[in-house]
């Protein structure tokens, strides 16, 4: 089951760039929430923060409360403990290409020390279903590479290698955006059902795809967030003249 | 508008409505008008050129005598090498490359002590290199505070700038000593019961010579396993990151796992000079023909009895057998090279190597 993520004055440096100012928002849980706005604007940024990726650039910096359920990220743990409970997906798909499709969605369990070969098998099985993608590779599991697949099925591998250590939240960075429209359909149909279980962020350059997946929009502009609220709110009736700026297209 | 999936079948002939929710426009406004424009000095310069068909297989043709030469320059080298011993390879036929025998004045000779020492050393050498290597090269990529990546860098490379003469200079004045008087001693206390430290320990021998190469191929394997594992991409370290990692597992699973193709070629890269070294070690190894556990023992090396016994060679045989040494030492090399080829291979053959 996903946890609600509660943030509080969350600000963010590179070097000197003060990326993310002041950002106050509630992300339900078992929902999904999408961030839109124009690149560089810090909405990557904000969900780096969300499982302490930025600050494994040296030169990065955040200050600010971010709460996961009972958990204060910043804390109550180390970055470590909460990438276990944070999945992540990226811009582009990254599958490990020395690994076959089983080990790479096997891999967080393995290089957790999991050992467990039967429940293994079912985990495997069960991420690579939840990811769509169970029928297309369910005979050459260990044979092929993941680095042999398309584009679209290699995100879904990583969707399912980022589900198979039973995340409370999964972080997705424009998961699509390097991927064809049949593909992308894919995806979003995944978060579609997904998000019943799980907390889900997701960020995106298109604002269609927020609005079919997302029940939730916040709209970043220059490292503040402008406005967020329900999708239908932000793309009938936007508060904020900026926010119905970009939507519409007249920016950005 | 619903906000959910658009899953209704449209009847056929009824306009198609996207789930968009600003009306999309779907052709594109008429542009300015078609401008009419004499001939453009650009246009004319490159209907000039010709098709490059001929610049192309010329081009062609130059790069494959380059990849020929290479075939030409190692059978030439090969032949030559046959050709010189044929005194020595008649006298004593292939059993030369495993009799122990070296007695210049009975004119009895074989390869085999020489080419145990080759390897001994060699091996010595990467028992201690490549861990060494390996960690400066993972400290550089990915612990190594940015001020302190150059001149750690650098000074790894000045490493291998050094002429072997000058770390022979330096391996008898500082390594030998310390090898009589310290660290003998104290391996034969601590592992003496291994067998391996045996016998008196003159501070000159296979271990001094492993040590020595040792240092030498160090600064080869660790810039070049350096470099392949910055051109590991970082969304693989990400990746690993992401799925709750410590360091040390992103390293071992995002950054050695990836690059453990390079790092292979690097080793054998490190073992070539290894193997063919020759100065530095003819100054420490003792130079006496022996096969033994003993680590302390004196022995000698393909290439550094070649040096050593060349320009005292007298007679033919003698000098045949020198040059059948080099044979030997040929030989090795390809077989080495080759095995390490096969142990590639093998690792690599469930899955393709490269990274996206």
């Amino acid at each position: 089951m996903g946890v609600g993520i509660q943030v509080e004055n969350l600000n963010a440096w590179y070097g000197n760039t003060h990326t993310l100012q002041d950002i106050n928002l509630h992300i339900p849980a078992n929902h999904a929430t999408a961030l839109i706005g124009p690149s560089g604007c810090g909405k990557s940024t904000f969900v780096r923060c969300l499982n302490r990726m930025h600050e494994t650039n040296p030169i990065a910096r955040a200050t600010g409360t971010i709460r996961m359920g009972d958990l204060d990220v910043y804390k109550d743990a180390s970055p470590v403990e909460i990438r276990r409970r944070v999945g992540m997906v990226f811009q582009r798909p990254n599958p490990f290409p020395t690994m076959s499709i089983y080990d790479n969605v096997a891999s967080g369990l393995k290089l957790n020390g999991f050992r467990n070969r039967r429940i293994l098998d079912e985990t495997v099985e069960r991420s690579l279903k939840q990811a769509a993608l169970w029928e297309e590779v369910k005979d050459d599991l260990k044979k092929k590479s993941g680095a042999s697949l398309s584009g679209g099925q290699q995100q879904r591998m990583c969707i399912a290698r980022a589900l198979a250590v039973d995340p409370e939240v999964l972080l997705m960075d424009e998961p699509a955006s390097a991927l064809d429209p049949v593909s992308t359909s894919k995806i979003e149909d995944l978060i579609f059902q997904l998000k019943s279980q799980y907390t889900i962020v997701i960020v995106t350059h298109n604002m269609q795809q927020a609005a079919r997946v997302a029940e939730n929009t916040g709209f970043f502009l220059n490292g503040k967030l402008v406005e967020f609220d329900s999708t239908h709110k932000i793309f009938t009736n936007p508060r904020d003249k900026r926010t119905e700026d970009y939507i519409t297209g007249r920016f950005g | 508008m619903s906000l959910t999936r658009m899953t209704t079948e449209r009847e056929p002939g009824t306009p198609l409505t996207l789930p968009s929710l600003a009306p999309a426009q779907f052709a594109a406004p008429p542009g300015p008008e078609p401008v009419e424009a004499g001939p453009s000095p650009i246009r004319e310069f490159l209907s000039k050129r010709g098709s490059g068909r001929f610049a192309d297989s010329s081009f062609a043709a130059v790069m494959l005598v380059c990849a020929l030469s290479i075939f030409a320059i190692v059978l030439f080298i090969f032949f030559i090498l046959i050709s010189r011993s044929k005194l020595s390879l008649t006298a004593f036929g292939w059993k030369f490359f495993t009799r122990e025998a070296w007695d210049p004045v009975a004119g009895d000779f074989g390869a085999l002590p020489f080419i145990f020492g080759t390897l001994a050393s060699s091996f010595l050498a990467l028992l201690m290199a490549v861990p060494l290597a390996l960690g400066v090269a993972i400290f550089l990529t990915e612990l190594c505070p940015r001020p302190l990546r150059a001149p750690i860098s650098f000074l790894t490379e000045l490493l291998a700038a050094i002429p072997s003469v000058v770390y022979g200079l330096w391996a008898v004045f500082v390594l030998v000593p310390i090898m009589r008087d310290n660290l003998g001693p104290f391996l034969y206390k601590t592992l003496g019961w291994t067998g391996f430290f045996e016998g008196s320990n003159f501070g000159v021998g296979l271990l001094t010579a492993g040590i020595i190469l040792a240092i030498m191929i160090l600064p080869i394997i660790s810039s070049l396993t350096r470099d392949i594992m910055t051109a590991v991409p970082n969304s693989q370290r990400e990746g690993v990151l992401a799925l709750g990692a410590t360091r040390w597992e992103m390293i071992r699973t995002g950054v050695l796992r990836n690059s453990r193709i390079g790092i292979v070629g690097a080793v054998m890269l490190g073992l070539g000079r290894a193997l063919g070294e020759t100065m530095a070690v003819t100054m420490v190894i003792g130079n006496h023909p022996n096969i033994g556990k003993s680590l302390f023992a004196p022995a000698n090396t393909l290439a550094s009895v070649i040096a050593g016994e060349f320009s005292e060679a007298t007679g033919d045989l003698y000098l045949s057998a020198l040059i059948e040494i080099g044979l030997a030492l040929f030989l090795v090399t390809i077989v080495v090279n080759a095995i390490a080829r096969l142990m590639v291979w093998a690792v690599t053959r469930g899955a393709p190597a490269r990274v996206a």
